[in-house]
């Protein structure tokens, strides 16, 4: 009876965890139809928006602006509630809310993730909006930033969060290492991915700590290595998404500077080893400007932009975005409440913690007056410099199955006698369906 | 008679009363969600845009040309089959042990026994530290004078880690049936066994093996099925790889529904996982006839 009993409860919690999470309740109508001015409705509706950070610092600043808003419309929002999903499992908790018939009014949504969020046709159309809600300023939006939520005239997401990737140095580390200090080779035109390979390789010898991390890389999210990548001008797929370009001599050639540089030359954590650079832990990180607020006072550090490849200097942001459901119970009004939260004014808050895609915005008195971590001048060349000409991560309607597939062919470049070329390759027979489907 | 009758159906709507929780527990909490996920798997159920079609068998068609299906099937066999003869035989081996009136195995047996009770997710992440490359396992063998491998990055060593991770979890529980089985194998048997001049591992297979049978079908049927439900471990420790090697059926469904969005073909494959666990454990409990001495 026992065993009986156990097999029932184990199948049934089998079942049980899919059916729960499968709920039945998916099939309400969705459209990608715009959003205009909303309508009164019969009573104050409530609006729920998921985000990633937990700050509550961060928190703080969204609710404020929510409250101010609620108290300008009180005829039609009763209150505005920010739900934190942990960013290991943003995605998939949002679209589990989704499945279950659950979806929130707005969400933040990842870069990966835009082109098969805004073709799906899950969002709405915000240009609607945003370009007739007075006092927006859509014109002051920079119109690089917004390409990744474009789909045809439709703007399906405002991109609230263009933080660029810059290198952090622990210049303790790297002057008891008895090597040049970064900034000192910016200003010379010598900060190059040999010279920084170099620096950290140097560092990690005398410190015996770690040199250069990509941070958040971890072998696992490759598409990380765009930062690095992106000097030698490579990118996994063609810009239309078409085409498997993991095999171009250019990425070969990153690829191969990468591997070396963490099997050959020790300038970097091999895989299996955790280093955090904030710890002190490693004498360089690569990672977005909003980092900073991790740093603290127990090293000296200094922040310069992503070295120069062999392609150049190439900018890098990480950028996220916020849509408006189609499957929320009010898209008219998340749209309505949308406009006023990244308004000209609000969006100068916001940039405390999130660089605007506004032009006003961008430049380094105002950034500092939000970042008393970083200077002026940090700023200028790091985050003002960074946005301009910047390309994003790796990002397609089929990410999801195209980051797992590239992941699983990656594991075999990450050991030290691998052959890049033949690994790169299996991993465009294998992404190439991907691609095309 | 008519008092009888009555008296009858008092007893039926008493009985019935008294099952109703569970019946009605069952079917809205097994029957329902089976039901539901055969349902769901004749459809293509895109999340994001919103769509719930009717494929009929399409998912399951596509089942039969899946390679990542069949690389997911072979992980589970080799972490199912490493799994179940490590954690029977070592569970079986330390009761044995903890069984003997030696001072200090009460001591051995709650040491034993603690992981069971310890969070999953704690278990594992602490886990994953110590079997990273400059992590606390391969600080121990160094001091051996052993380089230890990088458990987490090789498809070989990977499966092992985290065949190991879960033995170590649960092998307390199996430890503590197996214990709880071997004290009720009558003493006057062995006693009756010692005089006619059997040895220890005579008396263990003629006497021992045979009266704690039962115990070892219940605890073979939980860890076969328990192996075939392995996700927190993988998603914690490997997420899967390197490469596809720790993919296993479970996690492969995992992917399937929440990172691909794949709803519908993901609830095919937890049919067939359902079937998988069905056959097996019918096959488990039809086998007992042939080897299970004595039921209880």
């Amino acid at each position: 009876m026992s065993a009986q009993h156990n097999r029932a409860r184990r199948t049934a919690g089998t079942a049980a965890v899919l059916g729960a999470a499968l709920a039945l309740s998916a099939c309400a109508g969705g459209s990608d139809a715009p959003v205009g001015d909303p309508e009164t409705p019969s009573e104050p509706v409530d609006l729920r928006m998921t985000v990633w950070t937990a700050d509550e610092t961060q928190l703080a600043l969204f609710q404020s602006i929510a409250d101010a808003y609620v108290a300008e419309n009180p005829e039609l929002v009763s209150s505005v509630k920010f739900e934190t999903i942990p960013f290991e499992d943003y995605t998939t908790a949002l679209t589990t809310q989704l499945a279950g018939g659950n979806a929130p009014d707005l969400a933040w949504i990842f870069e990966s993730n835009a082109p098969e969020f805004v073709s799906s046709g899950a969002l709405v159309d915000l240009r609607p909006v945003l370009e007739g809600t007075e006092d927006y300023a859509f014109d002051d939006l920079v119109p690089s930033a917004l390409t990744l939520w474009e789909d045809g005239e439709g703007l399906y997401a405002y991109p609230f969060s263009n933080s660029p990737f810059a290198m952090f140095v622990n210049t303790d580390q790297i002057e008891e290492a008895g090597q040049p200090n970064p900034v000192d080779l910016v200003a010379d035109g010598k900060w190059t991915f040999d010279a920084a390979r170099d620096i950290a390789a140097a560092a990690a010898e005398k410190s015996g700590e770690q040199g250069l991390v990509v941070r958040d890389f971890e072998y696992q999210s490759w598409e990380n290595l765009a930062t690095v990548w992106s000097g030698w001008q490579a990118a996994p797929w063609s810009a239309d998404g078409t085409q498997c370009t993991f095999t171009e001599p250019a990425m070969v050639d990153a690829m191969t500077w990468f591997h070396d540089a963490v099997f050959t030359d020790a300038a970097m954590p091999e895989p299996g080893t955790t280093a955090d650079f904030f710890a002190g832990d490693a004498a360089m990180t690569i990672t977005q400007i909003s980092r900073a607020s991790a740093l603290d006072d127990s090293f000296h550090w200094d922040v310069v932009p992503l070295p120069e490849g062999p392609a150049g200097k190439q900018n890098v942001v990480g950028q996220a975005g916020v849509g408006v459901f189609a499957a929320g119970e009010h898209p008219d009004v998340a749209a309505d409440f949308l406009a006023y939260f990244t308004n000209a004014e609000n969006a100068g808050q916001l940039a405390a913690y999130f660089p605007p895609p506004r032009q006003s915005l961008l430049n380094g008195e105002s950034l500092a007056d939000a970042n008393p971590k970083l200077t002026a001048g940090q700023l200028e060349a790091v985050v003002v410099e960074g946005v301009e000409d910047a390309v994003t991560k790796p990002a397609h309607k089929n990410f999801a199955k195209l980051s797992e597939t590239v992941r699983a062919e990656l594991d075999a470049l990450w050991v030290e006698d691998a052959d890049v070329e033949a690994v790169l390759a299996d991993t465009c027979a294998a992404v190439t369906p991907l691609l095309e489907d | 008679m008519a008092t009888a009758s009555a008296a009858v159906r008092r007893d039926w709507l008493v009985g019935y009363t008294m099952v109703a929780p569970v019946v009605l527990g069952s079917l809205a909490f097994v029957v329902l969600p089976l039901g539901m996920v055969v349902w769901y798997s004749l459809h293509e159920w895109n999340v994001l845009a919103n769509t719930f079609t009717f494929v009929g068998a399409e998912n399951y068609q596509r089942m039969a040309s899946d390679p990542g299906l069949t690389d997911a099937l072979l992980a589970t066999v080799w972490f199912s089959v490493g799994l179940v003869v490590v954690n029977i035989a070592l569970a079986l081996l330390l009761a044995v042990l903890l069984n003997q009136k030696l001072p200090g195995t009460t001591t051995f047996r709650t040491f034993f026994f603690s992981p069971v009770v310890v969070s999953l997710v704690a278990w594992t992440i602490v886990w994953s530290f110590l079997l990273q490359a400059d992590g606390g396992i391969n600080g121990f063998l160094s001091v051996l004078g052993v380089e230890g491998p990088n458990w987490l990055r090789h498809p070989t060593t990977a499966m092992i880690a985290v065949i190991i991770v879960q033995v170590f979890k649960n092998v307390g529980l199996n430890m503590i049936l197996f214990l709880a089985a071997l004290q009720g194998v009558p003493e006057e048997l062995q006693e009756a066994a010692r005089l006619d001049g059997a040895g220890a591992w005579r008396r263990f297979r003629s006497i021992t093996l045979p009266l704690i049978s039962p115990t070892i079908l219940l605890v073979s049927i939980i860890t076969i099925v328990g192996s075939l439900e392995v996700f927190a471990q993988i998603d914690v420790l490997t997420g899967g790889g390197p490469g596809n090697s720790t993919t296993v059926l479970v996690y492969y469904l995992y992917q399937q529904a929440f990172r691909f969005n794949e709803f519908g073909y993901a609830s095919a494959l937890a049919v067939l996982l359902f079937v998988i666990v069905l056959v097996l454990t019918l096959f488990q409990w039809q086998s007992r006839k042939r080897w299970v001495f004595h039921e209880v």
